[in-house]
């Protein structure tokens, strides 16, 4: 092995570490103990800048040095097989960039603003020593597991070191996951634009505005992304202009006016289609489009609360940790840390650490930057999500993200019942807050991406104050988000095609070759209805869809998340060092205890899916209309379509207790074994591979 | 002057090779070089040609961004 000689810290470097670290302790203390009043923003984003630092350069370091033992000697797979497409030894910042935006989407902007409804502080403590002993861990390992592999992927690991049944299994895992993704993303949309014609009008002007890149793209100017960027992004601003007067008209406004199940099955219909056209002339375009307005409006945001600070208003911690939170149901154990899946721990972070960016490091020294300092970098958006939310007066927070069958349907209706949970609301302050934003009403808007954007759009209009400012950004807001997460359903759609078309191939080979039609159109087809499922089911669902399917979802990625950290713990377990075996053991352990207690309560008891199913059953039997059905076809939907969620949490449980069999199985014959065993890559000096 | 002329342009560079490598498109004059050094007997293709092979490749894989 080849060690480098420890530097020893030196005075000064002792002073500094100290200072950050009694700044942050200071800041942390002030964000967990100051009850009462409202504490500032910037108290809650400068602890977490010095957890992170803190995290980073001793966590991190140990994890480099110690565990990993990441040798800046030795050749990466980027040398060894430089190719220059897809193996390229590339400089570390633009890397580290490339997996930045790689790894942050929707989902550390949305959970953070769910779990809200349990106040600030039990989601910002989860994101602070999650990220640290948890999903930086995750990453930074799968990178550098992946990195001494030639660069493999998270499945074809999985197959090496666990065997090739828990690669299956796997490979199954992540397709149902991806499933529940692209539902749950494509239902806060749909819960975005539910009668709203000013947001539903600028959404469906990103699709011309795509059609007109790509094919300006094509033939007119090929490869030139900025260029085409530029103008695309210059026609959005012009089309949120536009939407304000389209909403306003009574010709127009009516048009692009829908409800959330219309909207669900257009997005249906265009996830369909758009998985099928060429992907230079939608899905590129609309991927350079979305790329940059999130790296944008990430930075406008921390812009945003750097300049405003604003006084977070929510409380720190409200009564709803008991598990009655009208947001989504449970208690803090185990639903806080599957509400927050990105920004804490995510699992889809493992696919990427171990896809494009191992083939592209050109030194092992810079895989602590990018994997660990890449998933820091998410945490810190999760945090900002966070205190976006947690500075709206807490009874509009409510009124956005609690179901209609709660708040019931009007302003006054919803006033009333948010004030009797002690958040005091005026009707006037929920119709004010709907009017700044230029929409109807702001009411059951769950889903984050609403929260936020009214969250933002206030940060906003406090340092660049103006007559309908705060309509315009958060029709931005909005705009972004959804582009985003249409880019997402169309390429999560093309992705799930082939891992269908690969698991089909398994039983029919024919159906595996991803060149023919009909196998292409079927595999499809099925993809687009196992989400199109679960959006339909969301955006009907009386009691508001998300508060189903995000603790799926949340399952689902910790599920994923827990794979890919048994993997790590094999793997170290595998080189003989078992004694850094809780490094990656102690978070795999406890995310397999929050997905199993969290399926488990999904499965029997008073939150259950099982419980719902049987109680509309009972009533319908009994000849009862419960609420918030309306007929006996919605008591028969609610009971079949909470039967296929407890089914798909069942399932989930299966594929958690399988992959830890596989695991303990591996770590039990490598333990007994004295010598390594696992199947890494020999030692090339990179001083040898000097051209 | 000279000097942060220099290091504009090299941060120009840079942020361009990030903002194309996020989109998939990893840095063409890297790329011709290697053909030059290792491939002599291959044609280089166009920044064109490269930019729509490159394009189809982005799409065919898995995974590749998150939620």
């Amino acid at each position: 092995m080849h060690t480098r000689a420890a530097n020893p810290p030196s005075p000064a470097g002792k002073i500094l570490w100290a200072t950050i670290a009694i700044v942050g302790a200071f800041c942390l203390g002030v964000v967990a103990l100051r009850r009462g009043e409202p504490i500032n923003a910037i108290w809650l984003v400068a602890a977490a800048m010095a957890v992170f630092v803190i995290g980073y350069r001793f966590y991190g370091k140990f994890i480099n040095n110690s565990v990993l033992q990441l040798d800046p000697s030795r050749a990466t797979p980027a040398v060894l097989r430089n190719d220059g497409l897809d193996y390229v030894p590339t400089d570390k910042w633009v890397v580290f960039g490339h997996h930045f935006a790689a790894i942050a989407g929707a989902g550390p902007l949305v959970g953070p603003v769910l779990a809200a409804q349990m106040g600030y502080l039990p989601g910002t403590l989860w994101i602070l020593f999650g990220v640290v002993f948890a999903g930086a861990v995750q990453d930074f390992m799968i990178l550098g597991i992946s990195l001494r592999r030639g660069g493999r992927s998270l499945g074809h690991m999985l197959r090496e070191e666990l065997g090739p049944k828990a690669g299956i299994v796997a490979m199954f895992g992540v397709l149902v996951l991806m499933m529940i993704v692209l539902a749950v993303l494509a239902l806060v949309v749909v819960k975005a634009l539910t009668h709203s014609p000013w947001g539903t009008f600028t959404v469906a002007c990103t699709i011309p505005t795509a059609l007109l890149m790509g094919v300006y793209m094509r033939w007119f100017r090929p490869g030139r992304i900025l260029e085409v960027s530029i103008i695309g992004v210059l026609l959005l601003l012009g089309s949120i202009w536009l939407g304000a007067r389209v909403a306003a008209s009574p010709t127009w406004g009516p048009m692009f006016d829908f409800d959330a199940g219309t909207l669900a099955w257009l997005l249906i219909a265009y996830g369909s289609c758009a998985s099928i056209l060429p992907v230079w002339l939608l899905l590129a375009p609309r991927d350079y489009l979305s790329t940059f307005l999130k790296i944008g409006t990430i930075a406008l945001l921390a812009l945003a609360i750097f300049l405003a600070a604003p006084m977070l208003q929510l409380p720190a911690v409200t009564k709803f940790i008991d598990g009655t939170g009208p947001v989504f149901q449970g208690g803090l154990f185990p639903f806080l840390f599957i509400t927050i899946a990105c920004g804490a721990v995510s699992g889809w972070h493992s696919i990427i650490a171990s896809g494009t960016t191992p083939k592209l490091l050109a030194n092992e020294g810079s895989a602590q930057m990018v994997g660990y300092g890449g998933m820091l970098m998410e945490a810190f958006v999760a945090i900002m999500a966070l205190v976006a939310a947690a500075s709206l007066h807490p009874g509009v927070y409510f009124a956005m993200n609690s179901p209609g069958a709660l708040i019931g349907t009007t302003v006054q209706q919803a006033a009333t019942t948010i004030s009797q949970w002690g958040f005091v609301v005026t009707p006037d302050q929920l119709i004010q807050t709907a009017k700044d934003i230029g929409e109807h009403s702001i009411l059951s808007r769950a889903g984050g991406a609403p929260t936020l954007a009214v969250g933002m759009a206030q940060l906003l209009q406090g340092i660049m104050p103006g007559e309908g400012m705060m309509a315009f950004w958060y029709h931005y807001a909005i705009l972004f988000e959804a582009l985003f997460i249409l880019t997402t359903v169309d390429a999560g759609t093309r992705v799930g095609r082939f891992m269908i078309q690969e698991i089909v191939g398994l039983i029919h080979k024919p159906l595996e070759r991803t060149e023919s039609w009909v196998s292409n159109l079927l595999a499809t087809a099925i993809c687009v209805s196992l989400w199109g499922y679960f959006l339909y089911q969301g955006a009907v669902d009386p009691l508001g869809g998300i508060n189903t399917l995000w603790p799926l979802f949340g399952i689902a990625n910790q599920m994923l998340a827990a794979i890919a950290l048994m993997l790590a713990t094999v793997v170290v377990v595998k080189l003989k060092r078992e004694r850094y075996v809780l490094v990656p053991g102690i978070p795999a352990l406890w995310l397999i205890i929050c997905t199993l207690t969290a399926g488990w309560e999904k499965l029997s008891g008073p939150i259950s899916f099982t419980g719902a199913a049987r109680k509309y059953a009972q009533g319908m039997q009994d000849g009862k209309l419960l609420a918030p059905a309306k007929s006996v076809a919605e008591m028969q939907r609610i009971v079949t379509n909470n039967y296929v969620d407890m089914a798909l949490t069942g399932l989930f449980m299966l594929l958690v207790v399988t992959m830890v069999v596989f695991a303990l199985r591996a770590i039990l014959k490598a333990w007994q074994i004295n010598h390594p065993t696992t199947h890494e890559e020999p030692y090339v000096a990179l001083s040898s591979m000097a051209s | 002057m000279n000097r942060s002329l220099q290091s504009l342009q090299s941060s120009w560079k840079w942020a361009v090779q990030t903002a194309r490598l996020c989109c998939g498109v990893p840095d063409y004059d890297v790329y011709v070089k290697h053909l030059r050094e290792h491939h002599p007997e291959r044609a280089v293709p166009s920044y064109e040609e490269f930019f729509r092979e490159r394009q189809a490749a982005r799409y065919k894989g898995t995974g590749g961004r998150c939620c």
